[in-house]
């Protein structure tokens, strides 16, 4: 028998229809329709008559961690342009990266739970999530899609309270982590429900293209931040948390979510860091440059979200628009390997393993 | 690690310099022009060679060259192993945009590739599903050439504004 699951599903997490060819209940097959969310990103960015004005719709990809997406593109433009970034827009940059990964790994754990049926830590996550929005609001103006990164710089200094408010998240997160642990990750049914269910092996995982907290939760240590450093990431001290299949197979749902709540933990430490080295004067438009106009060439600019490697495949031809520009979203890889990982899984459990790759439709269909 | 050029001379000494060539311009970064017809075997060289271990198809895209009346597509590979990553190259002419697929040596290019033919209009062959993948199975054209032109109606719907 073949159902579908999806358009509109609660566990599909956006627009996503899968095909799930049946025996009873058991999977045998499962083919991801997508596209539904289509909105022509790289046809877009084609048509645009300046470099920096790809930068809003960039936030649109992946909208749960915009600052993440800006951050990859500016850095490729940087990159073309051999432009040097000022030292104070480096930390801010990196702080709200981080922050922002920690707001997008509370959102992917609180849906993940929540699709389990636990019900409880996904209100604890959407308040600490709730604090990062405020911090992002105060300093960008917006709440989800910022456009806050511009090119060589920032579009304008943080709130003057910038440094304080997080200081002061940085120390009510731990504790809720902890809460966090007893409430979902060391709970019973939880563990039933996730551990050696979708289990992505090594092997297959690098075959697939995967990255991010799904290659880790597989064991493999790859962190773009360690690396292939980008920014000033190679100041930090920080782990890097992997699969250990502590309750059941390596690899498997309960290791993918692990690593992103250890994660929190590791993205609290690099904030505390930038916090403590961060200078306090200087301008974050200083380099902003009025004219972008790349030689001509090509790069593949590669940075860590907290879905994994976002890649930025620029060519330019001396323009003032980008000849081409391919956004190489995680989600879009990781979908992709959901039919090897789903084989032979029950129907309940597609909603595990859907829930912890932690997919984004909007970075999926771009 | 290897620098590109060491991972171009280790190939040349493997397939000859006839099918191969080290490109860069002014700025980013230089890639490995490969024949069309050698992508196949070069990939898996690539990917089995001890020394150089391309255990990974980062990204592959196509790109349309109007001028040339040609078709590209770029893959961009990497190891964990080494550390170390490369971009690969082929062109291929507009009327006849054979590539043979990479999907039997790293899987996560089935999706790259059906998104490279419903984009740009590569054909890969050997393919083992081969269709469109973002857009309807019915769209006409392939929307990231640069003399694209949308289609007035799609089953009845006006597309434009």
């Amino acid at each position: 028998m073949t159902i579908n699951m999806g358009p509109q599903h609660p566990s599909t997490h956006g627009v996503l229809r899968l095909e799930l060819d049946l025996d009873g209940e058991v999977i045998k097959n499962t083919r991801p329709n997508i596209g539904y969310l289509h909105r022509c990103f790289e046809k877009y960015a084609e048509k645009m008559d300046d470099y920096s004005k790809v930068v809003p719709y960039t936030d649109r990809m992946d909208y749960v961690s915009a600052m993440n997406q800006e951050h990859g593109y500016v850095i490729a433009v940087e990159r073309m342009l051999e432009l040097e970034v000022p030292e104070r827009v480096e930390y801010i940059r990196v702080i709200l990266a981080e922050l922002q990964r920690i707001a997008s790994h509370l959102l992917g754990i609180g849906t993940f739970g929540l699709d389990l049926g636990a019900f409880t830590p996904f209100l604890y996550c959407f308040t600490e999530r709730e604090k990062i929005l405020d911090i992002f609001e105060r300093t960008s103006g917006a709440r989800l899609l910022y456009n806050y990164f511009a090119i060589g710089g920032l579009i304008k200094d943080v709130h003057p309270d910038f440094k304080k408010d997080t200081a002061e998240f940085t120390k009510t997160l731990r504790p809720v982590i902890k809460e966090l642990n007893d409430l979902l990750s060391t709970n019973q049914i939880f563990i039933k429900r996730t551990a050696n269910i979708g289990v992505l092996p090594e092997k297959v995982a690098l075959n697939y293209g995967a990255s991010g907290p799904v290659l880790r939760g597989s064991g493999v240590e790859w962190d773009l931040r360690k690396n292939d450093p980008y920014s000033i990431y190679d100041r930090f001290e920080f782990d890097i948390p992997t699969g250990m299949g502590e309750v059941g197979t390596i690899g498997d749902c309960w290791d993918r979510y692990i690593v992103r709540v250890r994660e929190m933990e590791q993205s609290l430490r690099i904030i505390e860091q930038a916090l403590d080295s961060m200078p306090d004067e200087g301008d974050v438009t200083e380099a902003v440059p009025k004219r972008i106009r790349p030689k001509e060439g090509e790069l593949y600019a590669r940075t860590e979200t907290p879905r994994g490697e976002l890649g930025y495949y620029i060519i330019s031809d001396k323009s003032a628009s980008p000849y081409r520009v391919k956004a190489r979203a995680p989600s879009f890889v990781h979908l992709g390997l959901l039919p090897a990982i789903s084989k032979g899984a029950l129907i309940a459990d597609m909603v595990a393993i859907v829930g912890s790759i932690d997919i984004v439709l909007g970075e999926v269909d771009r | 690690m290897k620098t590109p050029e060491e991972i171009f001379e280790h190939l040349t000494s493997q397939f000859g310099e006839d099918e191969l060539s080290f490109e860069s311009r002014d700025i980013g970064q230089p890639w490995i022009a490969v024949q069309a017809s050698k992508i196949r075997e070069v990939s898996k060289f690539l990917r089995d060679e001890p020394d150089l271990l391309f255990n990974t198809l980062m990204c592959l895209s196509g790109v349309h060259y109007p001028k040339e009346e040609e078709l590209g597509v770029a893959y961009h590979l990497n190891s964990t192993r080494h550390n170390h990553s490369i971009a690969l190259k082929v062109r291929v002419p507009e009327n006849e945009p054979n590539v043979p697929s990479v999907e039997s040596i790293w899987k996560t290019a089935n999706w790259h590739e059906r998104e490279a033919w419903d984009m740009t209009g590569v054909v890969f062959d050997d393919h083992p599903n081969h269709k469109r993948i973002l857009l309807p199975e019915d769209w006409e054209g392939h929307p990231l050439r640069k003399d694209y032109v949308q289609q007035e109606f799609y089953q009845g719907i006006p597309t434009g504004e």
